[in-house]
């Protein structure tokens, strides 16, 4: 029942808290992508916290709580702190982050001290101000709705409309310069979108939490693609996603603030996808580190069966576990596990008296140490690195070398017979 | 005397956030110290779930791990998922602060506590708010006393660990060669700043914290560029915020911690306007 009533959108306040959520969520994630792109992703905190001073200035010129008003007055201020952040950081030793804190908490502080002023002056239209501290999306009514509608309307057509610049500006400012583009005023442009952003939400969300809503699904967008239109799709419908959700949250459970579950959602989407995105995810990425260990710790058990076969003669000599330790100190219990997972993918072969090569393996292990020695000889011919510096280097990049590479070392290098320390580069024959 | 009490009260928290935000902004960690001075808030609403009033050890405790916590999901997800820093930073400060106010939320009710506080606290209250004891004594107001000992440790943590901060900050690489522990220093410090925070929330609130922690220490590097100076001018310009904030509330009749810190603003305003004006001088236009 209540599903139905909060789908249907009957109620109009539900329906004012659903659709403003959403669509403040979508329009500052698409802002954010860039701001998150230029590596300036904490703007978006100083612009939250810097529009306090302009809402109360608003408010105390106008005397009235008009939404336009106060957007105008938040505009300006929000847009001024940007400014200043450039300025402080282009014109001083100061770095760009302690700017960012300055000029927050500054501004945050005269707006504060503003609030307070108006709050004791006794007029009873103040009430309801400090909703842009912390946010009340549950008071978002008709008239706000309009305006914060034509505003993300404005933003998503800005962003359209300039997307190949605000792009290149992204990714490459000095390219953009280089082909003369005006750089200066798309930075404007997005500091612009930035604010507009900030001010569309803030009364919704709140001062602190209005960051998140321009850092977070951008981040979590970024760890699915590297196409920059993707991405900021992505972040828009997650950012919608989570609107919806925290607005429902706050229908079933009153009591709940709308804003920061918003944040908790959308929060918890970018946790699951640093964790879990293909690529770029914590947990591929450690997967994929783990299968190159076990291939490297495979690879050099094999390459050392051809070393030992090579001091004796004879390559299909069975070793014990003793021999190998002996030659090479691995751990031993990853040894043991290398050794059955060889065997396992036939390689090696265990016997009575103890492992031996198969055909494959000593054909795999004879490459392995080819490529080693053949870097070793590169090295030391075309770097010019002396003979006992090569060896570190070699035993990682043995593992790296494709068949297509180690074709053209080859014959780079005329298949020399013996590397840099008198070694026998093994060929296939 | 309730004048006495607010001013020591600001130069109380002053003095150990401009300390340690000499070495957050040359470790180019500022939005750190913001962001913890944020996150802390759930460890505070546990804290005080858990114990049940505002008493000061546990919640020094719950923030304090809150703190450490921040740091190291911040580490976490720039080392790990290679996230950039800031977007790491912004994530997990927003998400924490979220986590806290919906805790406030459940707890309604069962807890005497809300954002307002936690933000601007009202330092207004310092000398009211009293420290009786079971004997029935008065003691003074409460926060001096927390305050007091915040200082303390923080100025003895400063003293004890002078040359491994200050090696760890400038040149990390000789300071591991001289086998000092980089991240255990690393991590002492931020615990040191989430305590610091934590102590003060209550009385100032955490934008003034954040204020007190960057706009000071700054201010001071643009004047010198000697490290034990800035320390000091630090510790000077705290005290002219405390004093010169709190005339200035009494006279607008507004937030002092408001005041503060557009006393703190103004103060850098005028040095940067300065040194601006100095190097235009200096290439000679």
């Amino acid at each position: 029942m209540n599903i139905v009533d909060f789908i249907s959108l009957s109620d109009p306040n539900v329906r004012f808290v659903v659709i403003g959520s959403m669509l403040l969520a979508a329009s500052s994630a698409i802002v954010g992508c860039f701001t998150l792109l230029k590596k300036k992703a904490l703007v978006g905190d100083a612009v939250a916290h810097s529009v306090l001073p302009g809402v109360c200035l608003a408010f105390l010129l106008s005397g009235v709580k008009n939404p336009v008003f106060l957007i105008i007055g938040a505009f300006i201020t929000g847009w001024l702190s940007l400014v200043l952040i450039d300025f402080i950081t282009a014109r001083s030793k100061i770095k760009e982050d302690t700017a960012i804190g300055l000029i927050l908490s500054v501004f945050f502080g005269i707006g504060i001290l503003m609030l307070t002023v108006i709050q004791k002056s006794g007029n009873a239209a103040q009430s309801g101000l400090d909703h842009f501290l912390f946010g009340q999306a549950a008071s978002l009514v008709g008239m706000d709705l309009i305006v914060f509608s034509a505003i993300s309307l404005i933003l998503i057509i800005a962003v359209v409309i300039c997307y190949k610049e605000l792009a290149i500006i992204a990714f490459d400012e000095g390219f953009a310069q280089s082909i003369g583009f005006p750089v200066r005023a798309l930075e404007l442009l997005l500091t612009t979108l930035t604010v507009l952003a900030v001010v569309t939400g803030i009364q919704a969300i709140g001062v602190v939490l209005m960051a998140a809503m321009l850092i977070t699904p951008a981040a979590a967008a970024r760890f699915w693609t590297s196409n920059l239109k993707v991405m900021i799709l992505l972040a828009a419908a997650l950012g919608a996603l989570s609107g919806l959700i925290g607005a429902y949250i706050s229908y079933l459970a009153p009591a709940m603030p709308t804003g920061p579950w918003i944040v908790m959602v959308i929060s918890l989407i970018a946790i699951l996808s640093f964790f879990l995105a293909p690529q770029k995810g914590i947990l591929v990425r450690w997967f994929k580190q783990k299968n190159f260990q076990t291939q490297m710790l495979e690879e050099n058990i094999l390459k050392l069966f051809y070393q030992l076969g090579e001091i004796n003669g004879n390559f299909y000599t069975p070793r014990t576990v003793e021999q190998i330790m002996e030659r090479r100190p691995f751990q031993d219990f990853r040894l043991r596990k290398g050794l059955i997972k060889l065997k396992r993918q036939g390689y090696l072969e265990s016997t009575s008296q103890g492992w031996a090569y198969t055909q494959a393996g000593k054909t795999k292990g004879q490459r392995i140490t080819k490529l080693h020695r053949l870097w070793e000889l590169y090295l030391t011919e075309y770097l010019r690195i002396a003979p006992d510096h090569v060896h570190e280097d070699a035993e990682t990049i043995e593992h790296i070398i494709t068949p297509e590479l180690e074709k053209r070392l080859e014959e780079k290098l005329e298949y020399p017979r013996l590397d840099p320390h008198q070694s026998e580069i093994p060929y296939h024959k | 005397m309730d004048a006495f009490w607010i001013i020591l009260a600001g130069l109380l928290v002053a003095i150990p956030c401009g300390l340690l935000g000499c070495y957050l902004i040359l470790r180019n960690m500022a939005m750190v110290g913001d962001a913890i001075s944020h996150a802390v808030l759930p460890g505070i609403v546990i804290a005080f779930f858990v114990s049940g009033s505002r008493e000061p050890v546990s919640m020094l405790l719950g923030a304090g791990i809150l703190g450490i916590i921040t740091t190291f999901i911040i580490e976490f997800f720039h080392a790990k998922a290679r996230l950039q820093t800031d977007a790491a930073i912004g994530v997990t400060f927003t998400w924490l602060f979220a986590l806290g106010v919906i805790l406030i939320s459940v707890f309604a009710g069962k807890v005497d506590l809300d954002q307002d506080c936690v933000l601007y606290g009202e330092i207004a209250y310092v000398p009211i708010d009293l420290w009786i004891t079971s004997s029935g004594k008065i003691m003074g107001p409460r926060v001096i006393y927390i305050m007091g000992v915040v200082f303390l440790v923080v100025l003895s943590f400063i003293l004890v660990g002078y040359k491994e901060l200050f090696l760890t900050t400038f040149d990390p690489a000789f300071a591991a060669a001289s086998g000092i522990y980089i991240s255990v220093w690393h991590y002492l410090l931020m615990g040191a700043v989430s305590f610091t925070t934590v102590g003060a929330f209550e009385s100032v609130g955490a934008i003034l914290v954040v204020a007190f922690l960057i706009v000071p220490p700054a201010t001071a590097y643009l004047l010198t560029d000697n490290f034990k100076k800035m320390m000091i001018i630090t510790a000077i310009l705290g005290f002219m915020v405390s004093f010169g904030g709190y005339y200035l509330a009494v006279w607008l009749d507004g937030s002092i911690a408001g005041a503060m810190t557009v006393v703190a603003g103004l103060l850098f305003g005028i040095v940067f306007v300065r040194q601006l004006a100095g190097r235009r001088m200096s290439y000679g236009l």
